[in-house]
């Protein structure tokens, strides 16, 4: 699973960061997670409100950090 | 039929508590200042009309009563906002012509979910999408200075009808300084990269979100905004109830009180390098005015410390050449300076 967690730095962003990190952890699933902070790589998926996750290629979660749980349910789809 | 009663059911499942806790709200908020009263008087024995016990009162009071009012208001918006997204902002913008689309971005601006660490992506995604910089510009001027806690705070200090024209003052200039901005023709001062930075728009997702899930959305958005700014909003209350009682009347009025032509520019340039929410700088704009501070200085001022703040005048300097930055602070500066004058001069309140 390809996992990446977009976000130029800011504090949500690093809190998105662990959430995945550790909802990956309680999955136990094998899964490359890849933290983008360039703008240039953020804006080519089309994401205009950071933090972002993207699991696959495919937006998952934008502008807001999720729960643990709720990244769980995301990660099972 | 079944699908209908099922999603009949969990309707009600989400709208029932807050259809409960509203009239509780209504009550509690109609009462505060009996129990404020009570808390004072009875509970902690203060003789009323001293000094000590005024400032404890106002403070019992005014807490609860600001705090009810921003979990109220936070949970609508939240609601609300849940509605827009800036993909979808970016859509209605992208076809409008200049003023138009000015009136359109500072009133967007205050709906979409938004927060200033997404000012960069948000300015290339509207860059990108043909929208012209100075409908963006209004978008961006309006976003942090016009919220709902701002409303809230200005309303519970000061009244409804200072928070009315606070907002509308607030949206004038998002407007006219985007619009200025627009008629300037100021394309050539955005840095080159940004207009090679391609996104894969098509990237499109069409959630329809539940009701509950709205509801929801709500309930996040309070939890949120409260648990970051219920300290400032403490402490500045605090400093209000303290100075309430203990600082003279007219002590900053000699230096930013009406008769000083300077006091309205010198609260902006004292605004600027000073960061703040609304939740922070309220609670002292409202001392300000309690110790002889006019009314449109101390406007003046706190749009300032909203409006044009150092780290995200950093931020746009990612995006932005500086004198593109230096027009963009010059302009919503003097419209921020016309409307304290306007305050200051002509209007009684």
């Amino acid at each position: 699973m390809e996992i990446k967690v977009l976000g130029t730095g800011c504090k949500k962003c690093s809190q998105l960061a662990e959430a995945t990190l550790k909802a990956v952890e309680e999955l136990n699933i094998v899964a490359n997670i890849e933290k983008v902070e360039d703008i240039q790589r953020i804006m080519e998926y089309g994401v205009m409100t950071t933090p972002a996750l993207i699991v696959n290629n495919e937006i998952k979660v934008k502008g807001k950090v999720p729960s643990v749980n709720e990244i769980k349910e995301l990660l099972k789809q | 039929m079944k699908q209908k009663i099922l999603s009949l059911n969990s309707l009600s499942k989400g709208l029932l508590i807050p259809l409960i806790l509203f009239p509780a709200w209504i009550i509690l908020y109609n009462n505060l200042q009996n129990i404020s009263d009570f808390i004072t008087e009875n509970i902690i024995q203060l003789s009323p009309g001293e000094h000590l016990t005024e400032t404890i009162r106002f403070f019992i009071f005014e807490v609860p009563k600001v705090m009810l009012l921003l979990v109220l208001i936070i949970f609508i918006v939240g609601i609300i906002r849940s509605y827009f997204s800036t993909e979808k902002t970016r859509k209605i913008l992208g076809s409008k012509s200049l003023f138009t689309g000015n009136v359109l971005g500072a009133l967007l601006g205050i709906v979409t979910p938004f927060c200033s660490c997404s000012a960069i992506p948000l300015f290339l995604g509207f860059v990108e999408a043909g929208i012209p910089i100075g409908v963006t510009f209004s978008f961006l001027i309006a976003a942090p200075m016009i919220n709902e806690v701002a409303l809230v705070l200005l309303a519970g200090l000061f009244g409804w009808k200072i928070a009315i024209i606070y907002i509308s003052t607030g949206l004038f200039i998002a407007i006219i300084s985007g619009w200025i901005i627009g008629k300037l023709k100021l394309e050539k001062y955005v840095a080159e990269w940004v207009y090679k930075v391609k996104s894969n728009a098509n990237c499109s997702e069409n959630e329809t979100l539940t009701l509950n899930k709205r509801i929801k959305a709500g309930y996040t958005s309070v939890k949120e905004i409260l648990g970051k700014i219920w300290i400032y909003i403490i402490i500045g209350i605090a400093v209000g109830a303290g100075a309430h009682g203990y600082v003279p009347e007219n002590f900053l009025g000699s230096l930013l009180g009406e008769g000083n032509w300077y006091g309205v520019p010198l609260a902006i340039v004292m605004g600027i390098p000073m960061y703040s929410n609304a939740a922070g700088i309220i609670p002292i704009v409202s001392v300000l005015i309690d110790k002889g501070v006019s009314l449109g200085t101390a406007l003046a001022f706190m749009m300032s410390v909203i409006a044009l703040s150092l780290p995200e005048i950093i931020i746009l300097k990612k995006v932005l050449k500086w004198q593109l930055i230096v027009i963009f602070v010059s302009i919503v500066a003097i419209g921020i300076i016309t409307v304290g004058y306007i305050f200051n001069y002509f209007v009684y309140l």
